[in-house]
């Protein structure tokens, strides 16, 4: 399975205050620290980055290529910030996803960017409106995302389709349609579409300390249904350990009794 | 419509090996395919064969093959400067059968002597083998390692019950190394993470997954092999990257059908012919299979092994 990599995200404190001191140290060991628990992409979430998102975005890649010789998956709404980020971004290690478009006409744009720039895209399976019910809703609305990335120039097998992980405290039934939907995309096209999660909404607002079971749990179930890949937390051993675990039982990984350690 | 050809990718590519020295040297592995599927990917080097030789009468040989030899098996040195000279060998192997303890059982430092004068009497890049006797070998090897420090050559066999010392001569001396397991994938990619966690370079190694003849569970080592190559490949496993060993010629001569008499079965032809058949079909599954790297014995074996790789390449 492919791991992007979820550490540096606006959202924690430390991130930010980096960000915001144009601090590298953090950023970097982040980085490295997911690189080396076995991140294939290292995710770079910005936010909406509004202010000298540009320059942000840059130095983020920068600052990150540096010391990890992965592609990196590039986060914000801001396209001006992302198609900096696109620009600075080493190909040599592998191509960046842009994360993410949908099919709200405001974020076509990314498509255009990923044609431009030839990369990998997330697309999330949500429109101008409303949250999707049910995994047929994500399947109509992942049609018409594929559909305009023909028109963009975007081919298929560089979209990875999203259905939109909902927090299993709140909205419980969506588990189920999300698992749905992880199988019904691969369907889609023949070769079948890849598919990527934002794992850790599973267990969004849930006591921090059933976060990791409730994740990995989840993550085993998703696997099952034949996803690509997740955005998670690759520090977390036990996440790693089932996952490695569950790639054996599917046939993804050669059983060998050291298989934890590779 | 045009007819495009559907071509697999792969993600993995098998790791390149390079033993023996100067121009001399044999480069084995680098491709990024199944074997011989070259329009698929690249394949950067053919599969090389060495010739056995031992360092003790070869008693157990059938005639037709000691006669091939006859002028030169009584002395390893002569061997392998008649491998080198006459058949052009690209590689030589010689297997210490004598330290084992139920033949001469010759101590390590016998078997260290044999192996510097077979180096300082040919250039041919030298694969070392013990006599497969997991305590003996991990005396054996630790002392020919050293022998043959500065030659660039494989050590082997390195198996789950004796890799630590040989790997770490292996490691202090600068060779290559084979590490074998019993016709078993998993524990063959458990060996190979084994040693590497000693610190030695997946990039050295050389993986045996034991050899079978014809008719004598081959296909159990053609599945091995194809399965080691499809998990490298299609699975970028690192650890099952090495190039792989076919051992052949030590299984297919001691078959019924390589040593029956033509008295006795009339009905399965010459004798000398039906042993070269068996060595080169063996050999051939193997490197169908994914061997980079075959130990035969047979010149005209070799002969016709060479010849289908130079027409499937």
């Amino acid at each position: 399975m492919i791991i992007i990599g979820e550490k540096i995200s606006v959202i924690a404190k430390r991130v930010r205050e980096a960000m915001n001191n144009r601090d590298k140290g953090p950023i970097q060991e982040l980085a490295e620290a997911q690189w080396k628990a076995g991140a294939h992409y290292i995710d770079v979430n910005i936010g909406p980055a509004e202010e000298k998102g540009e320059e942000l975005m840059q130095w983020m890649v920068e600052t990150i290529q540096e010391k990890v010789q992965a592609p990196l998956c590039l986060d914000t709404t801001n396209a001006s910030a992302l198609e900096a980020g696109l620009k600075a971004h080493n190909n040599e290690w592998g191509r960046p996803i842009i994360n993410s478009t949908s099919n709200d006409p405001e974020r076509f744009v990314m498509l255009e960017l990923a044609a431009k720039y030839k990369c990998e895209i997330i697309a999330l399976t949500v429109g101008k409106g409303g949250l999707p019910a049910d995994a047929e809703e994500r399947c109509a609305i992942a049609a018409e995302i594929m559909a305009r990335a023909g028109e963009y120039g975007v081919p298929l097998e560089d979209i990875y389709l999203d259905p939109l992980i909902l927090q299993v405290c709140t909205t419980q039934d969506q588990a189920l349609h999300a698992l749905k939907a992880v199988r019904m995309f691969r369907e889609l096209n023949d070769p079948p579409m890849k598919t990527v999660v934002g794992l850790s909404n599973i267990s969004n607002g849930v006591p921090k300390e059933m976060r990791s079971l409730i994740d990995r749990t989840y993550l085993t179930l998703l696997m099952y249904e034949g996803l690509t890949a997740a955005i998670m937390n690759p520090l977390d051993r036990e996440l790693m350990n089932v996952m490695k675990t569950t790639d054996v039982f599917l046939g993804n990984t050669l059983y060998a009794h050291s298989y934890l350690e590779m | 419509m045009a007819f495009t050809l559907p071509k697999e990718s792969y993600s993995g590519k098998v790791l390149s090996l390079t033993f023996g020295k100067d121009d001399k040297a044999v480069t084995i592995g680098g491709e990024d395919t199944l074997p011989f599927l070259s329009f698929e990917g690249s394949i950067p080097n053919r599969p090389a064969i060495a010739y056995e030789i031992q360092d003790s009468p070869i008693d157990d040989w059938p005639e037709t093959l000691k006669a091939v030899y006859k002028d030169v098996s009584d002395d390893p040195v002569k061997w392998a400067r008649y491998c080198q000279d006459e058949l052009k060998a690209q590689a030589i192997a010689l297997r210490l059968v004598s330290t084992h303890p139920d033949r001469e059982n010759r101590s390590a430092d016998d078997a260290a002597k044999t192996v510097s004068e077979v180096l300082s009497a040919v250039e041919t890049p030298l694969i070392i083998l013990g006599s497969n006797h997991v305590e003996k070998d991990s005396e054996v090897l630790v002392k020919v390692s050293e022998a043959a420090s500065g030659h660039n050559c494989v050590i082997g066999k390195a198996q789950e019950g004796n890799y630590k010392t040989i790997v770490a001569a292996a490691l202090a001396h600068n060779h290559k190394l084979i590490a074998m397991s019993e016709l078993d994938i998993n524990l063959a990619k458990q060996l190979n993470i084994l040693i590497t966690q000693m610190g030695f370079d997946k990039s050295r190694l050389i993986t045996d997954p034991m050899c079978s003849a014809l008719g004598y569970g081959l296909e159990y080592t053609y599945s091995v092999m194809e399965r080691i190559r499809l998990a490298a490949l299609m699975q970028n496993d690192a650890t099952m990257q090495p190039p792989i060993l076919g051992d052949v010629g030590m299984y297919v001569w001691k078959t019924k059908e390589t040593m029956a008499e033509e008295s006795d079965v009339p009905e399965w032809g010459a004798i000398e012919e039906r042993g070269i058949a068996w060595e080169s079909i063996t050999a051939t599954s193997m490197i169908m299979a994914g061997a980079n790297l075959l130990i035969m014995r047979h010149p005209k074996a070799v002969e016709v092994v060479k010849k289908i790789i130079d027409e499937l390449i």
